[in-house]
């Protein structure tokens, strides 16, 4: 067993391999989501060719000023986490908490948007399948496959957000604890690369969603 | 370790099995040998449920009208046999048990490059296994293996969430092992140990992890869409809404045409050790060997369109689906040529791996030929959904993947428990499971051609003869299976010693001590050599 103060495991010879090792896992894991997410986008994206005009309706239906500012917020978090990063690898505690703290408030921001100002908004109207889906307007059926592909997808994406706050309320306790230094700052790398992924992917939904057709 | 140490009986000395005792030094064990034991014991208990239900299905089929039960159970039989064997057991078999305990050891390493999780992929199997456990026995499942839709999301009343629910658990621990394999071997190579001197049974894993990570996380998804449209009773293959169940199609079979691979490739690997120690001789073509494992694994992704040629996709993506097809053969023949060309003028001893190994290549062979006559599109409409797809890929599945399982079994099981089993029964168990596998299948490429459709449970009288010799193969086949079961077992407590290289084989598997201590090595090898240097070590060993 290896102690407490040992920052290198067992089965690493040194600091720099494990550093190699857990970038290439996590990188690897990242390939692994791509594909995950790659099955709805490969499907949106047949379905979308077949019912253009369907798809477009209810892309309209939804809010895209929210998306947009929703769109703003991560960007802005993805700063802050990078920031996180910086701080980390040099050592400043402080900053680290500070920016681990703007980033999880960010993500928490978008979560709230997403859920209770489009989600609940969107059920009320009757927008959501299987639940309470009353539109009845042109395209009904398409439009109804649109939503389906809207909530699984932004669903499966708040997820990944949601399992993100998890983890950075572990990182920040961790930090509060003054458990990362120059020396071992690997899971807060680790991190923001996974923040940074789930960032992309909505810069990738929230065009496909939001902004069919001519709208402005 | 000083090879004295090592020539000590296996009481007295500390090695991964002795030095900690006790369930709990199981169950929260890190070790990749402990957790590599682990899955062998449960793949082991799956395989034996997924046997129980083949059993069952053979029995039924001794008389045309169905001798044994209803053809609603006979689905749930057949469903359950293909769910568990197809996930539960081959998928994990030569990756998580072999490889697992293989791959660091073969590398030079102490450990993988993530214990922990490795131990996790063990956890989310099991939950994954049980889940599914607990569909069979809550009632079953009627859908097959493949959950298409709209039968699974719409029509079947039995227990589909709870088995995809369980093979979407554990396709995660696919995951996470595909994850550590790839990053163990990119990172964790003994000094010296350049991609080139890897043992083959490395690249294939390594193109098996890659299958694992890019494969698994689209079935994952797949199976989460139908589980939304069981609930909500929408989704996006649902035809009412302008949705297409062929789009389910091709996202399963764009991971398991891709996990047939997943159950080949460890097994080619495992042949290409076996034939090389048992010959005597140094791999003939190393590097088309390497690369053939890689080029599998990548054309593997682009054939998943030969299982849908009648299922109404384009004729033109038949075509093309149809000439890759015909392309993945390539590879594979590469390997089945460079391993017939190692046997040439080899000084041959035939062990019971060899056996496996011999008999590997022969059923692979006739599986991998009769996938040729499947991927061309006139034949397949022919031939399609009957016995001849069940006998074709079972040439693949058990011929292929189960016989270079055991082979490796057999081979690395010295370096496992330490000990040898009895060499005359197993090499009985090894001939009887080959007589017992061709007598079970090759009639069921005759019955396929002659027009019996699969998943019946009954079937026109004129057929009734090549299945009772099917069946009675099928027991023979199954007393091949419980022989090596009863030996492996006797010989982990009373089967003479082994020493570090029963085999004489080249691999630094091979020079540490058997079993090996907890971290594996003394200290880290150095590697000076290139693989497989038979000649050297026969001159050794005539010196000696």
């Amino acid at each position: 067993m290896h102690n407490s103060n040992s920052v290198v495991a067992e089965q690493f010879d040194d600091r720099i391999q494990q550093h190699e090792a857990s970038n290439l896992g996590m990188w690897i894991f990242l390939a692994t989501e791509i594909m995950f997410f790659g099955g709805l986008f490969t499907g949106y994206t047949i379905y979308r060719n077949l019912y253009t005009s369907g798809f477009e309706t209810a892309s309209h239906l939804l809010n895209a000023k929210l998306g947009a500012f929703n769109t703003a917020v991560l960007i802005c978090s993805s700063l802050t986490m990078a920031l996180a990063v910086h701080a980390a690898q040099t050592g400043k505690r402080k900053k680290l908490i500070a920016y681990l703290l703007s980033t999880m408030s960010l993500g928490l921001v978008f979560i709230y948007i997403k859920f209770i100002l489009e989600w609940h908004h969107d059920y009320l109207e009757g927008l959501a399948p299987g639940l309470h889906f009353t539109y009845a307007g042109p395209h009904a059926r398409h439009v109804e496959l649109f939503f389906c592909f809207y909530f699984v997808m932004t669903g499966v994406h708040a997820l990944h957000m949601i399992v993100g706050e998890g983890v950075l309320a572990v990182l920040l306790v961790m930090a509060w604890r003054g458990r990362f230094s120059t020396e071992k700052y690997n899971p807060i790398e680790m991190m923001g690369l996974y923040w940074h992924f789930v960032d992309i992917v909505w810069i990738f939904l929230f065009p496909l969603l939001y902004l069919l057709g001519a709208r402005f | 370790m000083s090879s004295a140490e090592a020539e000590l009986p296996i009481e007295s000395r500390v090695h991964y099995l002795n030095a900690d005792y006790g369930i709990k030094s199981w169950l929260l064990t890190t070790d990749h040998k402990r957790i590599g034991l682990m899955y062998l014991v449960s793949i082991t208990f799956f395989f034996c449920f997924g046997g129980v239900a083949a059993t069952l299905m053979r029995l039924n089929l001794l008389e045309p009208q169905g001798l044994l039960v209803e053809p609603e159970t006979y689905n749930k039989l057949f469903s359950m046999h293909g769910i568990i064997m197809v996930f539960f057991f081959l998928i994990p078999s030569i990756p998580a048990v072999l490889g697992n305990f293989l791959i660091p050891m073969m590398i030079g390493a102490r450990d993988v490059a993530f214990p922990r999780l490795n131990l996790l992929s063990w956890y989310v199997f099991m939950t994954g296994g049980l889940l599914t456990l607990y569909a069979v026995i809550a009632g079953g499942v009627d859908t097959g293996w493949t959950f298409y839709t709209p039968l699974s999301t719409q029509y079947s009343n039995t227990h589909v969430m709870a088995a995809a629910a369980g093979i979407f658990i554990a396709g995660f621990s696919s995951i996470l092992t595909g994850m550590n394999f790839v990053v163990t071997i990119h990172k964790m190579r003994a000094p010296g140990l350049s991609w080139f001197r890897l043992p083959l049974f490395i690249w294939a894993m390594y193109a098996t992890s890659i299958i694992f990570i890019l494969g698994t996380p689209v079935i994952a998804i797949s199976l989460v869409l139908i589980a939304l449209e069981r609930w909500f009773h929408v989704g996006i293959f649902d035809p009412a809404l302008g949705g297409d169940p062929i789009l389910f199609q091709h996202m399963f079979w764009f991971y398991s045409h891709p996990a047939v691979y997943v159950m080949i490739l460890p097994s080619m690997g495992v042949v290409s050790e076996l034939i090389t120690t048992f010959s005597r001789k140094k791999i003939f073509g190393y590097h088309f060997i390497a690369f053939s494992s890689i080029a599998i694994a990548a054309i593997g992704f682009l054939v998943w369109g030969h299982h849908m040629f009648v299922s109404g996709q384009s004729i033109y993506a038949g075509l093309v689906f149809s000439a890759l097809s015909f392309a993945v053969a390539i590879p594979s023949a590469v390997k089945v040529f460079n391993w017939t060309a190692t046997l040439y003028k080899g000084s041959i001893s035939y062990d019971a791996p060899m056996l496996y190994a011999l008999g590997f290549i022969g059923l692979f062979t006739i599986g991998g030929l009769t996938g040729l006559y499947l991927s061309t599109l006139a034949i397949d409409q022919h031939v399609h959904a009957t016995y001849f797809v069940v006998a074709h890929f079972h040439y693949i599945m058990v011929g292929g993947a189960v016989m270079g399982y055991l082979g490796g079994i057999h081979y690395w099981w010295p370096k496992i428990s330490g000990r040898m089993y009895p060499d005359g029964w197993a090499r009985v168990a090894a001939i009887i499971i080959f007589v017992g596998f061709n007598l079970t299948f090759f009639p069921q490429f005759i019955l396929g051609y002659l027009g019996m459709p699969r998943r019946y449970a009954v079937y026109p009288a004129e057929y009734h003869t090549l299945n009772v010799v099917s069946t009675a193969g099928a027991s023979i086949l199954g007393l091949g299976y419980v022989i090596p079961l009863i030996y492996l077992i006797w010989s982990m407590r009373y089967g003479r010693e082994a020493g570090p290289n029963p085999w004489h084989a080249t691999g630094l598997e091979w020079t540490t001590a058997s079993p090996p201590p907890p971290h594996n090595f003394e200290e880290t090898p150095v590697v000076t050599e290139e693989p497989y240097s038979y000649d050297r070590l026969a001159e050794e060993i005539q010196v000696a």
